[in-house]
């Protein structure tokens, strides 16, 4: 006896470990599971990203702090003495630029030393593995959770007597707490509105062919709107790569920010267009759900796509007024042996012989650094990405809110179920951002280690913010509908950003050469070659031989056929399994019905 | 027993003697009895005391008090809690669990949160669902038909602890 107590007490004590676990059930009660799935899915994401944090603070940012060479003994690690002045401000930090730059936040501060420090630590190597390890460590667990929710599914939704147990046996008997009961009247009026919904779904009768036409015409007005999003956004880019050419200083802040802008205000207005059109496609809410999701997803990917090729054409302008990269190192190296040969107060030495002068590291003349760059947009993209939720979520529900309720009294019309009234919890512009924010911190985190930390912070606090906002300003929706018991919809785009944003940062390892000034593979001719000089130096010969057979294509493509043919037959297998059950599972219910069981 | 006695004593201490050698004839009203911290929150109070009640007016007396503690607890049988179960949801007590039971039985759930269309449609369902004999109304072979495939009957219902 005594020994089920403690087993009971046990799981009590586990559930109230999980964190935030009461919040989201109260939210489950008052608002039902698919605003509850959504909480869920941001716990989970924090979960990933507290051990990417994890990752990349143990093993990159704190040996890079502890054992690398301190602030200003490198040149690479030193504000330019040009910006010296500016390099405290706040507006400079915010930026990210300035001391903020120059420090273990970024690529360009990591020496590219083999060992540093007594443990002799190899930086690069552990920087590449932990870039890989991260990305490798996402899609594991996301693939693992799809095949997780995938075994739950088959669980078999309609239970008979599904009503007749909401009714008899949904009060818990033991609560003794008013307000754990006022959540259980929630949770339970809830419970049943969500079945209600399921069940008239289930009893409507369609006009089918009215259905099918209104169908089709809301698929033809969405795609027209995504076409018009692209339109605008590539019409747009031309405008600014116009501006640019006549120099930006003749033009006022509208033009400057104009491509920000408009993405921004696509973003925000094509969402409620979709929901509009979706009314037309009279779904069930679920289903709904999935193609409004779809339809926003493919209007960030779109506008993404035009926003990356508004990038790269502007990286291409300007390398053909300036010199493309490589040029510009050139000429940059051939300056600072310039430079140094004007210590010397002389000729261009051949060979430096002479003993080096000591010289501030801040006044070295500095080599372009791509990678710090990038680090750096994406940071800032992330944190304004971060304002505007926050000041979106304050301004439009809070604000909204204290408006409807205070001004109800002197308005002429009755604002609580007229236009304003109380916002509603948009589940899909919410997931949708955790997702491309998500994104971003793949892309982003190879260039900038500091990415994982702040993607933490974010979500620690959009978890409290979102909780109190839904809790205080949002009302439940008019139909309730029960979330689908896996989140594999969630998963499944995730996966498809994982992949998409993994294929920047693959191809810059793979095949662009890292600046020569800065980060921890300069002065290699590629990246992952940092990977062939451990081989080299820190395993025995016969590694390398090994690995050199191994990597022989006339191997590697055979295995990569045996993985495929693998996959196929599991598939088959599993899909086998799935019909036996769903015979048995048939059978069982049948030799029920005759009452055989009991 | 000692426990439930002093539990019972101090809900109404003039009343109760310490002593039942004798066999009082004691009997405490409804209302002391629903303010209990172990029932105060549960929308079934009434029906709770009013179903273990010798005279069926909800006043109880200490055996009765013994009687409602013993089938809420762990250890009773599941046969007894859903004798128990369905004179408690049958509001009417005529034995069957009708529509208008089903009714109030939600309405004390939902704290009538739900419209009126909503309550005939669950009502329906539950009687579409459970209702064997085709009657039109639960009896009590319906209901244990169905409780006893409940998994959640025992997990929840009818627990308690003093």
């Amino acid at each position: 006896q005594k020994w089920m107590k403690f087993q009971r007490d046990f799981e009590n004590f586990k559930t109230a470990c999980i964190p935030w676990e009461m919040k989201i059930k109260e939210i489950e009660s008052h608002f039902g599971s698919s605003v509850a799935s959504y909480f869920i899915f941001l716990r989970w994401m924090y979960g990933i990203n507290m051990i990417l944090f994890g990752l990349t603070f143990g093993l990159v940012m704190v040996p890079e702090a502890l054992m690398g060479k301190p602030y200003g003994s490198l040149p690479r690690k030193t504000v330019p003495r040009a910006e010296e002045a500016s390099a405290m401000n706040f507006a400079t930090l915010w930026d990210f630029s300035g001391f903020a730059q120059y420090s273990v936040l970024f690529y360009g501060y990591y020496n590219n030393q083999r060992t540093i420090g007594w443990l002799k630590f190899r930086m690069p190597l552990s920087y590449f593995l932990v870039g890989v390890g991260t990305i490798g460590y996402s899609f594991m667990i996301v693939i693992r959770t799809m095949a997780r929710n995938a075994n739950e599914e088959g669980g078999g939704d309609d239970t008979s007597f599904n009503f007749s147990w909401k009714m008899f046996t949904s009060w818990d008997y033991l609560i003794g707490n008013p307000e754990t009961a006022d959540n259980k009247f929630a949770s339970i009026t809830t419970s049943f509105k969500e079945a209600i919904v399921e069940e008239q779904e289930s009893r409507k009768e369609e006009n089918i062919h009215l259905t099918r036409f209104l169908r089709v015409l809301a698929n033809f007005l969405a795609l027209c709107t995504l076409a018009g999003s692209g339109y605008l956004i590539f019409f747009v880019v031309r405008r600014s790569q116009k501006f640019a050419l006549e120099g930006l200083e003749n033009y006022g802040w509208w033009e400057r920010n104009e491509v920000n802008m408009v993405m921004s205000l696509l973003g925000m207005f094509c969402p409620t267009l979709f929901d509009v059109i979706s009314s037309l496609e009279n779904y069930h809410p679920r289903i709904a759900l999935r193609w409004q999701l779809g339809r926003i997803f493919a209007l960030f990917l779109g506008n993404l796509y035009t926003f990356i090729i508004a990038l790269m054409d502007e990286i291409n302008l300007k390398a053909s007024y300036s010199l493309p990269f490589l040029e510009e190192e050139k000429i940059v190296k051939y300056n600072m042996t310039i430079w140094e040969a004007s210590l010397y107060n002389g000729t261009i030495p051949e060979n430096s012989t002479a003993p080096p002068i000591q010289v501030d590291p801040a006044d070295v003349p500095r080599g372009p650094c791509w990678e710090t760059m990038v680090g750096q947009e994406f940071v800032r993209l992330t944190v304004s990405d971060t304002m505007t939720t926050y000041i979106t979520i304050l301004i439009g529900d809070f604000l909204r809110a204290v408006f409807v309720r205070f001004f109800n009294y002197c308005w002429c019309w009755d604002l609580e179920y007229g236009f304003p009234s109380y916002s509603e919890f948009d589940i899909s512009g919410n997931v949708l951002g955790l997702i491309f924010n998500q994104g971003m911190i793949w892309m982003g985190s190879f260039y900038a280690p500091c990415l994982p930390a702040i993607n933490v912070f974010r979500l620690h606090t959009s978890m409290y913010l979102q909780c109190w906002a839904v809790m205080c300003c949002n009302v439940p929706q008019q139909r309730v509908f029960k979330a689908s018991r896996s989140n594999n919809f969630y998963m499944a785009m995730l996966l498809f950003i994982l992949f998409l944003s993994t294929l920047p940062a693959v191809y810059t390892i793979v095949s662009i050469p890292p600046s020569f000034d800065c980060g921890p593979f300069s002065g290699k001719t590629r990246m992952f070659e940092v990977i062939s000089e451990t081989l080299e130096h820190d395993f025995p010969s016969w590694f390398g031989k090994v690995f050199g057979y191994a990597s022989n294509p006339g191997l590697i493509l055979p295995f990569i056929l045996l993985m495929v043919l693998s996959i196929y037959y599991l598939n088959a297998t599993s899909k086998s399994y799935k019909e036996a059950n769903l015979e048995l599972k048939k059978k069982l219910q049948s030799v029920r019905n005759r009452g055989l069981l009991i | 027993v000692y426990r439930l006695h002093g539990r019972y004593h101090e809900m109404a201490p003039n009343v109760v003697p310490m002593d039942y050698t004798k066999d009082p004839d004691v009997k405490l009203p409804m209302q002391l009895i629903i303010n209990m911290p172990e029932l105060k929150e549960n929308p079934f109070k009434e029906r709770i005391v009013e179903s273990f009640s010798e005279d069926g007016e909800g006043t109880l007396s200490f055996n009765d008090f013994v009687d409602m503690f013993s089938v809420l607890s762990e250890m009773a049988p599941r046969e007894l809690k859903a004798i128990y179960a369905f004179k408690i949801y049958d509001f009417n007590t005529d034995n069957f669990i009708c529509k208008s039971d089903l009714e109030k039985t939600l309405n004390k759930l939902t704290r009538e949160e739900l419209t009126a269309e909503e309550i005939t449609l669950v009502c329906e369902k539950v009687i579409e669902e459970a209702d064997m004999d085709g009657d039109g109304k639960l009896g009590f072979a319906d209901f244990e038909n169905m409780i006893s495939k409940a998994p959640d009957f025992l997990r929840y219902c009818f627990k308690k602890k003093i």
